[in-house]
Parts: C-alpha cells; sequence; structure tokens
C-alpha cells in the first residue's frame, strides 16, 4: 500500500479543466519527482493534495484516509506539509515566529525545540537572522525559511513546488543536496520542479505531466535517458 | 480668574474629553481592523455589536438588581458578561452569514454585511427585543463631576474608568497579539491566510477568535458608552459604527496599531473642532478626515499598501 495514491484526479478552475484524470502514487522514503511545462498542472496537483482546490471527481488516499474531505489544516495534521510556489513565508513575522508557526500543530515542547535546532543546524543562516522579519530575507534565505518552516510540522510527505525556482546555480546544488539529506532522515517527498535534471538526478521515480495529464511515469534514471524527456525537458 | 489660565483649563477639558471619545472610538474600531485583517471585509454590522453590548449591560444590570452607583465587582461582572455575549454573537455572525461566503465574490460579503447590520437595528427594536423607545441606563459608575465646580473642569469618574479601561484592553489586545500562539497565527492568517492553512493553522478557528476578540471590545464601548451618556437605542450603534470605521481607515485599515492611533486622533480632533466654536461640525468631522486621508495617505496612518490577493 503506497503512503500517497492518487487515482483519476480531475480539477477545475471555473470552466478551465486543469487536471484531467491523474494518477499517481508515493511510496514511503521515496523522493517523487513531478515535471512539466509552464501550466502542466504541477502546483494545481499539489494545492488538490493540500485541500486548497477540490477534485471532482478524484480519489487521494493516504495511510487509508480520504483526503478529499479533509480541510487543510487537518491534512497538515495528517502528516503532509507543503512548501508552496513562491515561498509564501510570512512577511511581517521574524524568522522565528515563521518557524513558531510550522510547529503550529504541535504541543511537544521537547520535539519542538530539537526540530528547531535542526532547522538552524541545516540552515545556520536563519539562526543568524532568527529576529530578522522574513520579508527582509533575500530570495535564497526566504527560500530556506519556507523549507525550515515546513520541517518544523515534522511532516511525513512533504511536497516542495519549484523549490529551486529563481536561485542562483550554487544554491540550487545546495538546496537540492539539503531536499536529499531530509529525505535519508525518513521523510517522503513529492518534488515538483521545472529543473528536471537536477529533479530526476536525485529522484527514485518521476512523471511527465503535460497539460493536465501523466504522460510519462518511470524511474529518475530511466526518465533522464528517455529521448522524448531529453529532447522536450532537458533541451537535448 | 486670569484669562491665560482659563484658556489652559479648557484645553485640559478637551483633552480629557478627547481622550474618552477616543478611546470608544479606538475599541470599536479594532473590531473593524481585525476583521479586515484576516478577511478583507469591511463587517457593517459592527457597530451593532457596540448596541447590543450595551443593552446585554442594561439586561444584566437589571437582573443582578444592581444599585446605582454599583459596587466595582458587580460593575465588572456586568462589563464581562456583555464582552462575553457580544463574543459569542460576533462569532455567530461569522459562521452563519460570513463564512458560507468565503468563496464567493467580495461584493456579496459586503451586502450580507450590510444585512446583518439592517437585521440587528431592526430586529433590536422589535417590542419583545430591545423595543423602539431608548432605554435608560443605570448609573452604574457616577457620572458626576469630581473636581470642585469652582475650577471650572468636569471630569466624571465614568470618564476616568473608560479612559483606564480603553488603555488596559489596548494593552492586553497588543499582548495576545504579539506574544502568545493564537495571537500569531491571527497575524499569519493576515498576512497570507492560504500559507497559513498549509501550516495547519486552522484558518477557520483563527478568523472565529478574531471575530470574538474584535466583537468582545466593541461590547466594552457599548457598556461605557451607554453608562457615560445614561442610555441606550436600537440605532446607537450606527453613527459610533461609522466613526469607528473612519478612525480605523484613518489609522491605516489591518492595523491594531493602526485602529488605536486613528480612534485617539479622530477623538481629539473632533472634540477640539467642536469644542471651539464648530459644534454643529461634530458629526461631521469624521467624513471630512476621511475624505482628506483618502486624498492624502490612502494606506492610512500606519497601513501599509497591501497588493490586491486574487
Ligand atoms: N487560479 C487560477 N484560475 C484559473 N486558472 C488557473 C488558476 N491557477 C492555475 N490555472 C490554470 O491551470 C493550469 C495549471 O496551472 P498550474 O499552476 O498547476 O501549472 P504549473 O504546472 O504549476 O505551472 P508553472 O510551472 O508555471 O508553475 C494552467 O493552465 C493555469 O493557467
Ligand atoms: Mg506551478
Amino acid at each position: 500500500m503506497a503512503l500517497l495514491e492518487i487515482e483519476n484526479l480531475n480539477v477545475y478552475y471555473g470552466a478551465i479543466h486543469a487536471l484531467k484524470g491523474i494518477s499517481l502514487r508515493v511510496e514511503a522514503g521515496e523522493i517523487v519527482t513531478l515535471i512539466g511545462a509552464n501550466g502542466a498542472g504541477k502546483s494545481t496537483t499539489l494545492r488538490t493534495i493540500s485541500g486548497l482546490l477540490r477534485p471532482r471527481p478524484g480519489s487521494i488516499r493516504y495511510e487509508q484516509q480520504d483526503l478529499t474531505r479533509l480541510p487543510p489544516d487537518a491534512i497538515v495534521r495528517a502528516g503532509i506539509c507543503q512548501v508552496p510556489e513562491g515561498r509564501r513565508i510570512f512577511p511581517n513575522l521574524t524568522v522565528l515566529e515563521n518557524l513558531e508557526m510550522g510547529a503550529y500543530t504541535r504541543r511537544d515542547r521537547r520535539g519542538i525545540a530539537a526540530d528547531l535546532e535542526q532547522v538552524f543546524a541545516l540552515f545556520p543562516r536563519l539562526r543568524e537572522r532568527a529576529r530578522q522579519m522574513g520579508g527582509t530575507l533575500s530570495g535564497g534565505e526566504q527560500q530556506m525559511l519556507a523549507i525550515g518552516r515546513a520541517l518544523m510540522v515534522r511532516p511525513k510527505l512533504l511536497l516542495l513546488d519549484e523549490p529551486s525556482l529563481g536561485l542562483a546555480p550554487f544554491l540550487v546544488q545546495e538546496i537540492f543536496r539539503i531536499i536529499q539529506e531530509i529525505n535519508q532522515r525518513g521523510t517522503t517527498l513529492l518534488l515538483v520542479e521545472q529543473n528536471a535534471h537536477m529533479a530526476l538526478g536525485i529522484a527514485h521515480r518521476g512523471y511527465v505531466l503535460e497539460t493536465g495529464r501523466v504522460t510519462l511515469a518511470d524511474t529518475g534514471a530511466a526518465l533522464l535517458n528517455n529521448p522524448e524527456v531529453r529532447h522536450a525537458y532537458l533541451g537535448q | 480668574m486670569p484669562g491665560s489660565a482659563h484658556h489652559l483649563l479648557e484645553f485640559v477639558q478637551h483633552l480629557i474629553n478627547g481622550l474618552y471619545l477616543g478611546g470608544t472610538y479606538a475599541l470599536i474600531a479594532l473590531g473593524y481592523t481585525m476583521v479586515y485583517g484576516v478577511l478583507r471585509l469591511i463587517n457593517f454590522a459592527h457597530g451593532d455589536v457596540v448596541m447590543v453590548g450595551a443593552y446585554v449591560a442594561l439586561f444584566a444590570a437589571a437582573g443582578l438588581h444592581a444599585p446605582a452607583p454599583a459596587p466595582w465587582y458587580q460593575t465588572l461582572l456586568i462589563f464581562l458578561l456583555a464582552m462575553a455575549a457580544c463574543a459569542l454573537l460576533g462569532m455567530l455572525i461569522e459562521r452563519v452569514a460570513y463564512r458560507p461566503l468565503r468563496q464567493a465574490p467580495r461584493l456579496a460579503a459586503l451586502i450580507t454585511a450590510i444585512g446583518v447590520s439592517v437585521l440587528l437595528e431592526n430586529g433590536g427594536q422589535l417590542p419583545w427585543v430591545f423595543g423602539s423607545q431608548p432605554r435608560s441606563v443605570p448609573e452604574l459608575v457616577p457620572r458626576v463631576n469630581i473636581l470642585p465646580t469652582a475650577w471650572g473642569l468636569s471630569v466624571t469618574p465614568i470618564e476616568l474608568v473608560t479612559i483606564g479601561v480603553t488603555l488596559a484592553l489596548m494593552v492586553a489586545l497588543q499582548m495576545l497579539v504579539q506574544r502568545t500562539r493564537i495571537g500569531k497565527a491571527m497575524r499569519a492568517c493576515s498576512m497570507d491566510r492560504e500559507a497559513a492553512y498549509l501550516m495547519g493553522i486552522p484558518v477557520n478557528r483563527v478568523i472565529l477568535v478574531t471575530f470574538a476578540l474584535g466583537s468582545a471590545l466593541a461590547a466594552a464601548a457599548g457598556m461605557l458608552i451607554a453608562v457615560k451618556t445614561g442610555q441606550a437605542h436600537a440605532f446607537m450603534g450606527l453613527m459610533l459604527g461609522l466613526k469607528a470605521f473612519v478612525a480605523a481607515v484613518v489609522g491605516g485599515i489591518g492595523s491594531i496599531p493602526g485602529a488605536m492611533v486613528g480612534g485617539f486622533s479622530l477623538g481629539m480632533i473632533e472634540e477640539m473642532v467642536a469644542g471651539y466654536g464648530f459644534s454643529s461640525w461634530r458629526d461631521a468631522i469624521a467624513f471630512v478626515l476621511l475624505i482628506l486621508i483618502l486624498l492624502v495617505r490612502p494606506t492610512g496612518i500606519m497601513g501599509r499598501a497591501v497588493p490586491e490577493k486574487v
């Protein structure tokens, strides 16, 4: 039984049919990536998993639960957290308060303190900036904060929407290294990326999305070597 | 008495009146600004919650057979009852009238807000609710001058209590919003509701708490005003609500310190203008101020320009 199992997901924005029957699954411990061009429906998929959008029809099963009936906060409490596209940190809360908001669903003071230390160990820059307003951070620092804030939820499944967007090449490397580290510590990841090369490089499996449909599904390595993928997404 | 001393006394008098008036506007303005912060909605029914607060206090005083003036603990109990009842009313309004419209166009919510206001004002006039005649409110806190008449100054206990309670409530609110978990969640929701959801913050519950807090502050203002003026009527929230709304906009709608600054500014300006020869302008000043601030600084004194959300 997969950790997350999506079947025949259909999502509309008004009359726009954005997801046209997507099916995919994520096994516990995996990094699964979702790649595709602009407007393919990657963010829509993640937003639907998080409960911000409702499918009609479609099913999302996670640990025997049907997520499509739960409000977004209950989905987080079930163990799924999303780092949304564009970071969406709270600009007028301090870095520390942003991280506290990540721990909102939790009551275990010790565990929270330990996770805060881990986040600071992962992103030493955040410790230096702890009392600074989130909105005053640079783009890269905001991305670190967004990931750190989500880690404070201590999710079982972390959804990442284009974490490398707009970052300098060395920072992209750094973020991908950290993503792998998070996975090695036991968090399952569903990673949406434009940077197909990097994403397929670290993913166990991947799905290619085209205008609301899954067109390819395979292991990360196989997709990297797939001629269609190389042509369309890797520019080769 | 020398002329200059007389002028000084007159000025001090207006200062005290302005503080009293401004404090009540600020208390009410806080509710507008907090709800706007989390929902981007002008809760037009908020002024009428002030009125309900006054009536709850009136009924509670009658039910407790409170003498006038009442002992402090009885006054406090009545005060807390009014606040609690209005906190519930505020949550009820949000749950029944606004939550079903969360995804609807903003105009729908605005029209609903006006509808709730009309309902409270006219429903309140029904004979078995509050009635259509003004009701006299017992003098729970004395409204007589405590200074010797020879001083030419009038300061009443109810004014002092109002100023004190207002300041205490504002400090408490500020601590709550800045320091506590729920307060931080309220701020997070007002910055980015969706991101708050994605962190597992129960947004609907936070919105309910926001309504409860704002309505409790409105009730506090309603009771204090009713005790000061000695009466309550079903439409008393109309002008108060409008002026407090102006105060919230002047301070910068969405900003809690802004509502405080806006409330005190409006109270002070209104008192000074009316006190120095333009008393017939009293009710127009708020709207002149509104027009001026919208021309000069549309975001208000403490407001930031927020990008419109889609
Ligand atoms: N709020 C919205 N209202 C209407 N249409 C939308 C909305 N959000 C997305 N869409 C449409 O749905 C489709 C899928 O969008 P989505 O944001 O999921 O794409 P994406 O794969 O994440 O793209 P990108 O790589 O640019 O982030 C697009 O055609 C988009 O125009
Ligand atoms: Mg996207």
